[in-house]
């Protein structure tokens, strides 16, 4: 699918020349960053590191005790590679203080939240280093509701977040990812054995196909059925877009004057910068 | 007559009327010492461009200090730029002036506001209501910005006008990575010498660069011959300061070689579009 194909070079200087841009022009220097030893935050610690200087990028693992061990030993290999600052902080101890209250409590609201306590670190990290929090959400992800609201989905800015992860793996390539990172099968690493494509129940590529061709390219439903599309496919992927958006969104307020925030008291975020 | 022109690629800063003052006075100063005749900034280069509701904060009237102080600049070398102008009736638009010897040669409203996918002009801004040429020390010109470019009838009645050079300040934003280069240059490319070739026109493209709120403005503006030829192109995706020698003679012998706009058929033109005028309005 040539839609889908991208010009890395381009690309990259697009990303990097963002995240330089969006960082430098509020006064900062530095980012700080999650780095899970998967593909999305690797890729986003290169862009980093290619925008502001590895110095000023700091990559911190924070492995929960059923974490797959591979996983830190990816993130070490990727911030060696891309030479950024690198901290493994687990957060176990916090996460399971909190469970210990609710021993009952099943693996989503687990994942939920070891999600939000790493962004909790993250931010804590924003304000100790005067850095601003890089997000590692793809356009897959996002537009399929696949990632924690307030939890993995928070950041300040996002470099990668309109490209699909067929993209991130092409992108990843082009910039010199390390290929065991690039290989391995995508993963939220929430238990051992888990793998993103078994729990959405279709591959990132097949998703990748519909998602270029049904948000990008607008093609009616009729219209994905001639291209050969599943039905039912094609139905449950709208689903889960319509029914994640209130994820993409701000908390809905209330209006009851004549300027409401986001409604009719409209900013860009870059106002005066 | 030959004239150099300069093509301010610079990066405004969003709502920062002062601080962009200070970058275009900087962009003037340079370019007075190139020796340039002309300067063209790009649309919105005194305020940025996704200004929704800071409109009304960063519009100047044509007689506030700030355009004064431009005028003025002016006596020194030929001025294009893109501001928001208010007028007496407190209506807000996307203008364009062109600045010339300590006076106002030409103020042009944007016509076309775009108003789809990621624009939304004309929720905060007025819309302009004409095009017309104008008379320069370097020839008859026609401004355009961004979005008018895109109507051939707005090119159409600059050249009808008598204008053989046209400007156009523009503020594009970056999208489509699947090409050779990025989608939205390879329009504008493809748009301006297209223009060029159909008017035996000069094109000056002004285009600015910088982020905001994520979305790249990508540079790349150009001087195209009236042969649709690029004759010189700013970096892509960065700031720069593009320098075009422009050449009379080109002009000249582009119109020898293909008479087409002395051949147009302004009454042809007019007796259709009134036909199709009136059989709409039936």
């Amino acid at each position: 699918m040539a839609g889908l194909l991208v010009n890395t070079e381009l690309l990259r200087k697009l990303l990097v020349g963002f995240v330089r841009d969006e960082v430098r022009k509020v006064g900062v220097s530095k980012v700080v960053l999650g780095l899970s030893g998967g593909i999305d935050s690797a890729l986003v610690a290169f862009i980093a590191a290619e925008a502001l200087g590895p110095e000023n990028v700091h990559a911190i693992c924070m492995p929960y005790k059923s974490s797959n061990p591979e996983s830190e030993a990816h993130a070490r290999l990727v911030a060696t590679a891309c030479g950024v600052n690198f901290t493994v902080l687990p957060i176990t101890a916090m996460v399971d203080a909190y469970f210990g209250m609710f021993p009952e409590a099943d693996n989503m609201r687990r994942g939920n939240k070891m999600a939000r306590e790493r962004m909790t670190i993250l931010f804590d990290h924003s304000a100790l280093l005067h850095a601003l929090v890089l997000g590692t959400s793809n356009k897959t992800e996002l537009l399929l509701g696949y990632g924690t609201l307030y939890g993995d989905m928070a950041s300040a800015l996002n470099p990668i977040g309109d490209i699909y992860k067929s993209q991130v793996w092409q992108l990843s390539a082009a910039m010199g990812i390390p290929a065991e990172v690039i290989e391995k099968q995508p993963s939220a690493d929430l238990w051992a054995g888990q793998t993103d494509e078994e729990e959405l129940g279709f591959s990132y590529r097949q998703a990748d196909e519909l998602l270029y061709r049904m948000v990008d390219q607008r093609l009616t439903k009729q219209e994905l059925a001639a291209e050969g599309f599943d039905r039912e496919f094609v139905e449950s992927i709208y689903s889960k877009i319509q029914n994640s958006h209130f994820k993409r969104r701000l908390p809905v307020i209330a209006k009851v004057s004549n300027r409401t925030i986001d409604r009719d008291f409209r900013y860009a975020r870059d106002w005066g910068k | 007559m030959d004239f150099t022109a300069v093509l301010a690629q610079i990066k405004p800063k969003l709502g920062c009327v002062a601080d962009n003052l200070a970058i275009i006075e900087g962009e003037i100063a340079k370019a007075r010492e190139a020796g340039a005749d002309l300067i063209v900034f790009p649309e919105l280069a005194l305020s940025g461009y996704f200004l929704k509701d800071l409109v009304p904060e960063v519009a100047l009237r044509i007689d506030s200090p700030e355009i004064l102080h431009l005028i003025e600049l002016s006596r020194g070398i030929s001025i294009a730029i893109g501001f928001v102008e208010e007028t007496d009736e407190y209506h807000f638009f996307n203008s364009a002036l062109y600045l010339e010897d300590g006076a106002i040669r030409h103020l042009h409203r944007k016509v076309y506001l775009p108003t789809y996918g990621l624009f939304d002009e004309q929720r905060y801004l007025a819309r302009g209501g004409s095009f017309r040429a104008f008379d320069t020390k370097f020839g008859r010109f026609g401004m355009l910005i961004c979005e008018d470019m895109w109507h051939l009838s707005a090119s159409y009645i600059l050249a009808m006008d008598g204008a053989t050079t046209l400007i156009c300040l523009s503020s594009s934003p970056s999208r489509g990575i699947d090409g050779d280069s990025l989608g939205s240059a390879l329009a504008w490319q493809k748009l301006v010498s297209t223009t060029a070739l159909f008017l035996n026109c000069r094109v000056l493209y002004s285009n600015r660069a910088g982020f905001e709120d994520g979305v790249n403005f990508w540079g790349g503006s150009e001087y195209i011959a009236p042969s649709g030829e690029s004759i010189v192109r700013g970096k892509l995706l960065e700031e720069d300061f593009v320098t075009a020698r422009v050449d009379e003679g080109a002009l000249r012998r582009e119109r020898i070689f293909s008479p087409m706009m002395r051949d147009e058929n302004l009454f042809v033109t007019m007796q259709e579009l009134r036909r199709i005028a009136h059989e709409r309005g039936r």
